[in-house]
């Protein structure tokens, strides 16, 4: 029956971290991007609320709530209003989980995922993205090579989140033509974590260039072992977190355009008095609302078991230009003072920038 | 709980709307935009009596599947329409019985309203049209234009057409209220048929009202002037009931616009298909041709409004007020099928202007949608008042 209400439930997980965006997220994410540092405290609070573990099977010592897109979605939204880039790490052990959930052998599962019952968030990532303007995630240039019941791993990655502190990497790559993801511990020889990038946006995270130099990976460590992953799946997982989170920028974008053109005063009465202000903010509202709804039938849609390959896709097609547009206009509604760091917009502009290229960075 | 699975019944209901499309309206839809004002008999008579879908989900998803079909002819199916509307949400239990209840018996019969003016559109406060009170009838003077399905309803027996008029101009929007004048009434005059850009097969009337005499029983709602309505209850009847109406008919519209949409994108997709073009949903954008990023953007904007109404629809199912997002429905949904229309007929290039193919027909049909229940302007000025939380006044 068609529906667009969230669950009591997913009511209760939308307030509570509505709440946290705005009593933590909210307070530092301004000193955040300029320092580029993410004080630990606030990713073990986040960590403490227990909604990640909480899809962690009940063998492998988690809650064993069943994982949902939407649900996840919903939470997304939330983080991202709050901040993309503490979003991007609360949500990174998701990187590792969703596709161990989707693919992981039953072994796999129990070794990595009793690491996401402890009280500290584990200490993982992934690495799907490589530096070239033509990145595709369906033809990776990262070659893995079986050899002597090893596979070897050869390339170049970048924009891995955490990388330097992670001690296990889900790296993926190309292995005849089709993408599958190889478990890689920190310490395997031909494993090189280079300095950390320096991005224009979503500078609080810190990210990194690896490179895979005849990186030898025990045949087991494949995702999913022998039978492989799907990746079209995962992908499609990654598509649709990241359009809920360019909803979640656009929101915070939106929310506080609208506020500044209800009291910014100019010939007698507020901005938000004329048209050409009041009608960039409606379409804002617009465009949100009609991206959100767009991401939930997604999430649905991956939840129910089904090809979700269009809906994901072109939700997040869609999200990459309105997230683009939206903060490109709450500039626009500020004005000269939206170009200045004492307001949040141009930083929003700045991370929108990055969920056209940011496959993979993140899941629900 | 969040959920986009169709029930059996909602299935059904928007299947047997497709067929209709596909068997009635598709074949004759070339004909009758060529033959303007001419009335499609058979499909009338088929559709007499069919049981509506209503105003919730599956009434919009069928809605689509008719436009999809044909937005024009569409809108000459029999009823009640836009006058049984505001009778069925403002009248009287006796006025429901004795104006409605003829839709559901006899011979095929239409109904209409009238509100748009020479001097005002989407002002509808600012209407002239009077209503002055003569013992136990009503007369009213004025001059109505634009009325969707006016001929019909004025000149075709039993019909009936819903007029908006003052009955005390200094009242502004208080004074407004609808009257209903049964077809054949003396003084009410068809003074002419619009010739239209689109949506041809439908008849759009300028009707003329000279000492038109009405029964007192005829006003729907309160009689009485409030100079101010304390809530929208009591006030159903006047501005605000005419208001109220516009959160149901415009997600109907906007359906409308889905239709025509989906008509142009079915057809450029499954054109382009025959020449071995296939839209690769999985690429990322550097990789996508030109025509695959048209395309995709033509279908998410397709989604992102079929979105917006079906939550507009599903808001009315369950009662709750949807008056924002009916209008950020209609908004985007004109706009949508405006731009996706236009695009298909660029992409198909000279199939696409020629008059062999209803590509054409249907960016001109489309066109509508962004105009009439509200221009997309209109609609944009309800979302921007209400997310501001601004007056008339604050914001004009």
């Amino acid at each position: 029956m068609i529906s667009f209400s969230p669950s009591e439930e997913q009511q209760m997980i939308i307030n509570m971290m509505r709440q946290f965006a705005t009593d933590e997220m909210r307070k530092i994410y301004r000193q955040c991007d300029e320092t580029g540092t993410i004080p630990g405290d606030i990713i073990k609070k986040a960590w403490e609320m227990g909604i990640i573990a909480s899809i962690v099977p009940q063998n492998c010592g988690g809650a064993g709530e069943e994982r949902s897109a939407v649900t996840g979605a919903l939470l997304v939204e939330e983080l991202a209003w709050g901040d993309l880039s503490i979003a991007l790490e609360i949500m990174s052990p998701m990187l590792v989980a969703v596709p161990l959930i989707f693919n992981g052998t039953n072994e796999q599962k129990q070794r990595y995922l009793s690491e996401f019952c402890d009280p500290n968030p584990p200490k993982v990532t992934s690495a799907l993205i490589e530096p070239r303007f033509n990145f595709d995630p369906n033809e990776l240039h990262t070659k893995a090579e079986l050899k002597d019941g090893y596979y070897l791993l050869n390339g170049h990655k970048c924009f891995v989140p955490l990388a330097a502190e992670s001690n296990t990497l889900l790296v993926y790559a190309s292995e005849n033509g089709t993408t599958q993801a190889f478990i890689v511990g920190k310490d395997t020889r031909g494993l090189k974590i280079n300095e950390r990038e320096k991005n224009m946006g979503i500078k609080a995270l810190p990210t990194y260039e690896i490179m895979l130099e005849n990186c030898r990976i025990p045949k087991d460590q494949r995702l999913g072992s022998e039978n492989g992953c799907d990746f079209g799946v995962i992908l499609n997982a990654s598509k649709v977190a990241l359009a809920a989170m360019a909803v979640g920028v656009a929101r915070a974008s939106y929310e506080y355009a609208r506020d500044y053109a209800k009291q910014r005063y100019a010939f007698g009465e507020p901005i938000a008095s004329r048209q050409a202000i009041a009608f960039m903010l409606a379409e804002m509202a617009i465009e949100i609302d009609a991206t959100r709804l767009m991401v939930w039938e997604a999430a649905w849609k991956l939840d129910k078991k089904q090809d979700a390959t269009k809906e994901a896709s072109l939700v997040k097609f869609y999200a990459d230009d309105m997230v683009m547009a939206i903060t490109d206009r709450a500039i626009q509604v500020l004005g000269g003072h939206g170009y200045i760091r004492e307001h949040p917009v141009e930083l929003w502009f700045r991370n929108a920038r990055g969920f056209a290229t940011l496959d993979g960075i993140a899941m629900v | 709980m969040i959920d986009f699975e169709m029930t059996p019944d909602q299935e059904a209901t928007v299947k047997a709307a497709h067929d209709i499309a596909v068997q009635d309206l598709r074949p004759v839809s070339r004909y009758y935009d060529e033959h303007e004002h001419e009335m499609a008999d058979d499909y009338a008579r088929k559709m007499w009596l069919k049981p509506g879908a209503g105003f919730g989900v599956s009434g919009l998803m069928s809605i689509e599947e008719f436009c999809w079909g044909d937005a024009g002819i569409w809108l000459t199916n029999p009823g009640s329409q836009l006058g049984g509307a505001a009778i069925q949400m403002s009248g009287t239990q006796e006025q429901r019985v004795r104006f409605l209840s003829r839709f559901g018996e006899g011979e095929p019969k239409w109904g209409a309203m009238a509100m748009t003016e020479p001097g005002c559109g989407s002002d509808t406060s600012a209407i002239q049209t009077t209503a002055v009170r003569d013992g136990n009838e009503w007369v009213l003077n004025g001059e109505k234009i634009f009325i969707t399905g006016g001929k019909r309803a004025a000149e075709i027996p039993g019909g009936l057409v819903l007029v908006w008029a003052t009955v005390d101009k200094s009242a502004g929007r208080a004074g407004m209220k609808p009257f209903v004048v049964e077809a054949g009434t003396p003084g009410m005059k068809v003074e002419k048929v619009e010739k239209k850009l689109g949506i041809r097969a439908s008849d759009t009337a300028a009707i003329s009202f000279t000492d038109c005499r009405i029964p007192y029983d005829n006003i729907i709602g309160r009689p009485e002037v409030k100079k101010q309505e304390p809530n929208a209850a009591e006030g159903r009847g006047g501005f605000r009931g005419a208001m109220a109406t516009f959160d149901a008919t415009r997600p109907i519209t906007a359906a409308s616009a889905l239709g025509v949409g989906r008509a142009a994108l079915d057809f450029v997709k499954e054109e382009l298909e025959k020449q071995g073009i296939k839209p690769r949903y999985e690429l990322p954008r550097t990789k996508l041709s030109a025509l695959e990023r048209d395309l995709m953007d033509m279908e998410a904007n397709y989604k992102a409004a079929k979105m917006l109404v079906l939550r507009a629809g599903w808001l009315m199912s369950q009662f709750q007020p949807n008056n924002l997002e009916a209008s950020m429905a209609k908004s985007k949904a004109g706009l949508a099928v405006t731009k996706i229309t236009q695009k298909a007929v660029e992409i198909m290039g000279p199939l696409g202007y020629s008059r062999n193919y209803l590509l054409e027909k249907w960016m001109r049909d489309g066109k509508i949608n962004d105009i009439f229940e509200g221009t997309g302007q209109i609609n944009l000025l309800i979302v921007a008042r209400r997310i501001l939380g601004f007056s008339r006044e604050q914001l004009k």
